[in-house]
């Protein structure tokens, strides 16, 4: 397993894709939080690229990574080697250098210029949310042989996740308006890992104005350390169970 | 400067009835062992000097001229069975005491110092713990109330008094206290022409201070910081409030200065930090807020659309999750000129003055104001395109809610060019 794993980074390494999102982010980073006099709203733009960027990437660089080595994937297949170590040390691969990408990128700069509780919380999620995507691309990637077609469902994915689902959400609100939705709403958060992540850092951010009515509420529960562990507890079931699926699916796939 | 006025003031008026004054000595060894005993045998314009020691005594009754005097803070402690002292007449110092254990009663407002339809009353230098009601002040004028501390372990409202207590007074200077853990900090109804100066009110179980039908007061320079509720300024005319913090007052009806009904007030200079709500402003009128720093809030103003002609200048809004919410579309206050770090304009004729307008009302935030759950989308993506999208055709948010020359560059305030 140690020694797929090492070939897969070595192959990541050689396509250079890694190093150019480092880079990218890494001056993103230093860029935001040294430009911005006042240290939160440096946090604050990068909020935007963690919820936005991170997860585009590791979805689609991830299925395409799996895709390309499609060749690389039935040749070990054709060794003695159970599929399930194959497709594990695929993914631990891939997410393994997208976390020392952003480790590098955001991680650096951020322990360098701004740590503090905000920051910390920022890449806690950023990692969490960088493996869940991966394990999303995963398990879009083994439903079809069809490259496009699975590059396609990633996207779509992506899209549900940090675009439709909160605009069916407001809709929802909106809808039932009158009725009281605190707890509704936080059951709502947890089936979005992007929003997921998101109220775990704006707990941190804009504290002030979550200790209104709701905020409270959500103050009492993801503010403290208790809840902060449930929800990155949640994320890692959202990572586990595209992948455990995904597993499940490559076991029967007809290569 | 007041405060020496005042002092002189006080003076004058004791000396011209005291004039030949003897002093009472209490201490465990003199001959007059209790505080009760010596204020029984002073005359009029006496010095009633207590020595270090702890002296439970019945309620201490004032009802002469008198100075009561503590030395090394002597102990008067109730043991939660009586009110401690009772002033009910004019001319009255108490001064360097540790006051402590007054009795409770749920039907009448006990304290560590009543004092009940007096002038000339001097309450300094005192510690007050674990009395219901601190200072109590009912029909008093002239006086001064000046650097105590008072302290209380309330936990629930009912049963908790306030600090410095004051009704129906004119004239008073309360300056330099610090008040904790009472249900209000400073109570004040119908009080006129009187300071609030340089108090330090925190973690009170309701308001730091609590204000109602006041006019013609001032508060200066005080600290207002984790209160239940904040600051409360209710049904007043006249108000001055210069170069006061309200810091750190979170809850969902926290404000850090809530003005109801309020007219023809003048707020200055003061600093509104990391409160969920900054200023919450009902039915009031005539106000200039000028030069006020909101900074690290929920809300830095809730304007309410029932407020008409106040006046918004030469503020600073910084790193507010909302700049200014209202409920209404009715615009009747002016904002202009003030800094706000959200601003995205440009100043082309270099005049420091941003040459498009700016629209502090984002329509989030009266979303919020409606459904308050829908917090939980902040920040999200589908918010940020609303947000940009009615900040380009404003059609939700009232239109007549801007900053029409808004500024560049944070303003400076030099708190001593306070009026």
């Amino acid at each position: 397993m140690g020694k797929i794993i090492k070939y897969v980074l070595y192959d990541i390494l050689q396509n250079k894709i890694i190093i150019a999102y480092s880079l990218f982010l890494l001056l993103v980073s230093i860029s935001f939080l040294s430009l911005e006099n006042d240290s939160g709203k440096g946090t604050l733009s990068l909020l935007n690229i963690i919820l936005i960027v991170l997860p585009l990437v590791s979805i689609v660089f991830s299925t395409i990574h799996f895709y390309n080595s499609y060749e690389f994937i039935e040749l070990l297949i054709a060794q003695p080697l159970p599929r399930n170590k194959i497709l594990l040390s695929e993914f631990l691969g891939v997410c393994i250098a997208l976390l020392v990408g952003f480790a590098i990128g955001v991680g650096l700069p951020i322990v360098m210029l701004s740590f503090n509780q905000a920051g910390a919380m920022l890449l806690l999620s950023g990692a969490l949310l960088t493996v869940v995507f991966t394990s999303l691309a995963f398990w879009a990637s083994v439903i079809t042989n069809d490259k496009a077609k699975g590059i396609g469902i990633s996207l779509m994915l992506w899209f549900y996740f940090s675009l439709i689902y909160d605009g069916l959400v407001l809709m929802l609100l909106f809808t039932f308006g009158d009725y009281p939705l605190e707890k509704a709403v936080m059951v709502l958060t947890a089936l979005n890992p992007v929003d997921l992540g998101r109220i775990m850092i704006l707990l941190k951010l804009d504290a002030s104005a979550l200790m209104g009515y709701t905020g409270a509420l959500y103050k009492n529960f993801f503010g403290s350390g208790y809840g902060t562990a449930i929800a990155s507890a949640v994320m890692l079931v959202w990572a586990i169970v595209p992948l455990l699926l995904a597993l499940r699916m490559f076991k029967q796939k007809d290569l | 400067m007041l405060y020496r006025i005042f002092i002189c003031f006080f003076l004058l008026l004791t000396s011209q009835n005291c004039a030949f004054a003897a002093t009472v000595e209490v201490c465990p060894n003199c001959n007059t062992t209790s505080v009760a005993q010596a204020i029984n045998i002073a005359q009029p314009c006496d010095t009633v000097l207590v020595q270090a020691g702890t002296y439970h005594e019945p309620t201490l009754l004032i009802d002469k001229p008198l100075f009561l005097i503590g030395r090394n803070f002597p102990i008067l402690d109730g043991q939660e069975k009586v009110e401690i002292i009772s002033v009910q007449a004019s001319q009255v110092v108490i001064d360097g005491f540790q006051i402590i254990n007054a009795a409770f009663s749920s039907s009448r407002e006990l304290a560590g110092i009543n004092v009940m339809n007096a002038g000339y009353i001097q309450i300094s230098n005192n510690r007050l713990n674990n009395t219901c009601f601190g200072i109590y002040l009912a029909n008093v004028n002239n006086s001064a109330i000046l650097n105590n501390t008072l302290q209380a372990q309330a936990t629930i409202e009912l049963s908790a008094g306030n600090g410095i207590h004051a009704w129906k007074c004119n004239n008073l200077l309360i300056n330099g206290n610090t008040v904790t853990g009472h249900r209000d900090g400073i109570y004040f109804e119908f009080v006129t022409y009187s300071s609030i100066i340089n108090n330090h009110s925190h973690k009170n179980l309701r308001y730091g201070l609590h204000f109602m039908f006041s006019n013609n007061d001032r508060y200066q320079n005080n600290i207002f910081e984790n209160n239940g509720a904040g600051v409360a300024v209710m049904y007043s005319n006249k108000v001055t409030m210069i170069n006061n913090h309200f810091v750190h007052n979170w809850g969902d009806s926290a404000y850090g200065l809530l003005l109801k009904d309020i007219a023809d007030s003048h707020i200055e200079g003061n600093l509104f930090e990391e409160n969920t709500t900054g200023i919450h402003m009902e039915g009031s009128s005539r106000m200039d807020l000028i030069y006020n720093t909101f900074t690290q809030n929920g809300w830095a103003v809730q304007l309410q659309a029932s407020c008409d002609n106040n006046d918004f200048s030469n503020n600073n809004f910084t790193g507010n999750t909302f700049d200014i919410a209202t409920n209404g579309t009715l615009v009747l206050n002016k904002i202009n000129h003030n800094f706000w770090d959200k601003y995205e304009g440009y100043d082309l004729n270099k005049d420091g003055i941003g040459d498009v307008p700016y629209r502090p009302v984002s329509l989030y935030s009266m979303l919020v104001a409606e459904m308050p759950f829908t917090i939980m989308l902040w920040r999200s993506f589908v918010v940020y395109l609303i947000d940009r999208m009615e900040k380009l055709l404003p059609s939700l948010t009232p239109e007549n809610m801007l900053d029409s020359s808004p500024l560049m560059k944070k303003v400076n305030y030099d708190t001593s060019k306070s009026t």
